[in-house]
């Protein structure tokens, strides 16, 4: 495995308040309310760098503005910021975001995930790799992989 | 018959359950009311048409073999035997033995998942293709012996879908790195050679192209890509039957804007309507369009477009090579399994 880290010191932020949603508005118990960013921010914001024992979003790595969401559609598309431009991590934390949401969403779910323009230094080979369901599907089949997926996804899981 | 003037419709046939992972791909057998389909759960199944009752049930399930995704199925030219390709690295060979299936052989030598297979037209030949970025001959001997032929490298990514041309042993392969390779023996030695790329310069895809399928003459090819389109080519096919050398294909029309996800499955049915299947979970069926632009050549018309066929992302479409209805198969991510019946709504 890696013997240096890729970034050795990252810059850490604070956690955003967590806001407590109340629903004053809808009182009948059978609707659905839709998916909004806030939700889905909220299934991945924890989610573990694969190198460093912070939050995705303690790292910047995943904003609330990272989700862009239409539940009619049922298509969201998340925007990731590797801390550093050379990141070999790009491809776990991509994944590790895309398992959490195929976990958490409902099927009908179209999901896309892509690093920020210009934050990654072979950022179209990265998101062509992050977006082809048959080599996202091999990977998953390899254990190692899966490992490392997993050990991330533990906290956001909590 | 121009079918664009009648009131097509795609309906529901039978809804085939049983797989517990996504369906990957379905395929017909050539000679008997058959389809084989194959799943991420690791299996393939057969499905056989009762006919008496004309519904469809799984006859058996082939397991215990593949240790990861069977990630497409094919069936010789005789219907007897079928060959499925695995993440598992292998491809293995089934022959249909009456009440069972027995795999036979197993081919090994891709170094890492196998995508897709196919045989020849005579059944002489198979081929297959890996993320290794290669493409493998197989020879077919007597006493389930198979024999690898040739190993072609020329793909800079994952090998996505091999097909042999219909009546020639003319292979095609697409590919991760959005191209198109047309491999040919010329002295039919056994020889294979890339003679043809289609890419981007030469009116190709610009993303990943996913899959082929030719017209039942041959001479008109249709693919589809993660770049949303679907594409026609055509060739002169009669120049290289007539030993005039390698007639090269040349991009005919592009067919966009019906679906806005990656279209992952396409198939020119014998009756000459295409059909694609696509991650916006729906089937679309084009035709060739009555006007013939002498200037521009021929286009293609959208027939119909079956939206929410599936509740996920469509990954396979088959027509059924039956010659007395338009049936057509479809294999999706939600696990399912779908016929369907093309028919003219009085």
């Amino acid at each position: 495995m890696v013997s240096g880290l890729i970034n050795e010191n990252p810059t850490v932020y604070e956690r955003k308040e967590r806001r407590v949603r109340t629903d004053s508005t809808n009182s009948d118990e059978f609707s659905v309310e839709p998916i909004d960013q806030l939700e889905i921010f909220d299934h991945i914001r924890d989610i573990r760098d694969p190198e460093h024992p912070y939050s995705l979003e303690q790292l910047k790595v995943l904003t609330e503005d990272s989700v862009e969401v239409d539940d009619l559609k049922s298509y969201v598309r998340v925007t990731f910021t590797p801390t550093v431009e050379h990141c070999s991590m790009a491809t776990i934390i991509g994944l590790s975001v895309r398992v959490k949401l195929m976990r958490s969403l409902p099927p009908r779910y179209k999901i896309d995930i892509r690093v920020a323009p210009g934050s990654h230094a072979t950022e179209a080979a990265l998101n062509k790799q992050l977006n082809d369901k048959e080599r996202v599907a091999a990977a998953l089949e390899n254990p190692n992989l899966v490992e490392m997926v997993d050990e991330c996804l533990s906290p956001s899981f909590e | 018959m121009d079918l664009m003037e009648k009131n097509m419709e795609l309906i529901e046939v039978q809804k085939l359950e049983g797989h517990t992972d996504r369906v990957w791909n379905a395929a017909w057998n050539p000679v008997s009311p058959i389809l084989a389909s194959c799943s991420g759960d690791n299996t393939v199944r057969i499905w056989e048409q009762s006919s008496l009752s004309r519904s469809w049930s799984c006859k058996t399930v082939l397991e215990e073999t593949h240790t990861r995704t069977v990630r497409s199925c094919s069936w010789s030219p005789s219907g007897k035997l079928l060959a499925t390709a695995s993440f598992d690295g292998t491809t293995a060979i089934w022959e249909d033995l009456g009440d069972e299936f027995e795999c036979i052989s197993t081919l090994e030598g891709h170094e890492n998942e196998v995508k897709s297979v196919s045989w020849n037209a005579s059944g002489s030949y198979l081929a297959t293709c890996s993320r290794d970025k290669s493409v493998w001959i197989w020879e077919v001997l007597g006493g389930n012996e198979y024999d690898c032929a040739s190993v072609l490298n020329g793909h800079t990514q994952d090998v996505k879908m091999v097909l042999w041309h219909p009546t020639m042993d003319v292979l095609f392969s697409c590919s991760y790195d959005n191209t198109i390779k047309v491999w040919w023996s010329e002295d039919d030695d056994g020889d294979y050679q890339c003679v043809q790329t289609l890419d981007e310069s030469t009116n190709g895809h610009s993303s990943t192209v996913w899959a082929i399928s030719f017209n039942a003459a041959g001479d008109k090819m249709v693919t589809c890509s993660d770049d949303l389109t679907l594409k026609i080519w055509r060739a002169d096919i009669s120049m290289m039957h007539s030993g005039e050398g390698y007639a090269p294909w040349t991009h005919v029309c592009t067919l966009s804007g019906y679906h806005d996800r990656t279209i992952f499955s396409t198939h020119w049915s014998s009756d000459d309507i295409i059909a694609s299947g696509a991650g916006d979970d729906a089937i679309g069926l084009f035709v060739e369009s009555k006007q013939h632009d002498s200037v521009n050549g021929p286009s293609f018309n959208l027939l119909l477009k079956k939206e929410k066929a599936h509740e996920m992302d469509i990954n396979s479409v088959q027509w059924s090579p039956s010659k007395e209805n338009r049936l057509l198969a479809s294999a999706s991510d939600d696990g399912m399994v779908k016929i369907w019946q093309l028919e003219t709504i009085p």
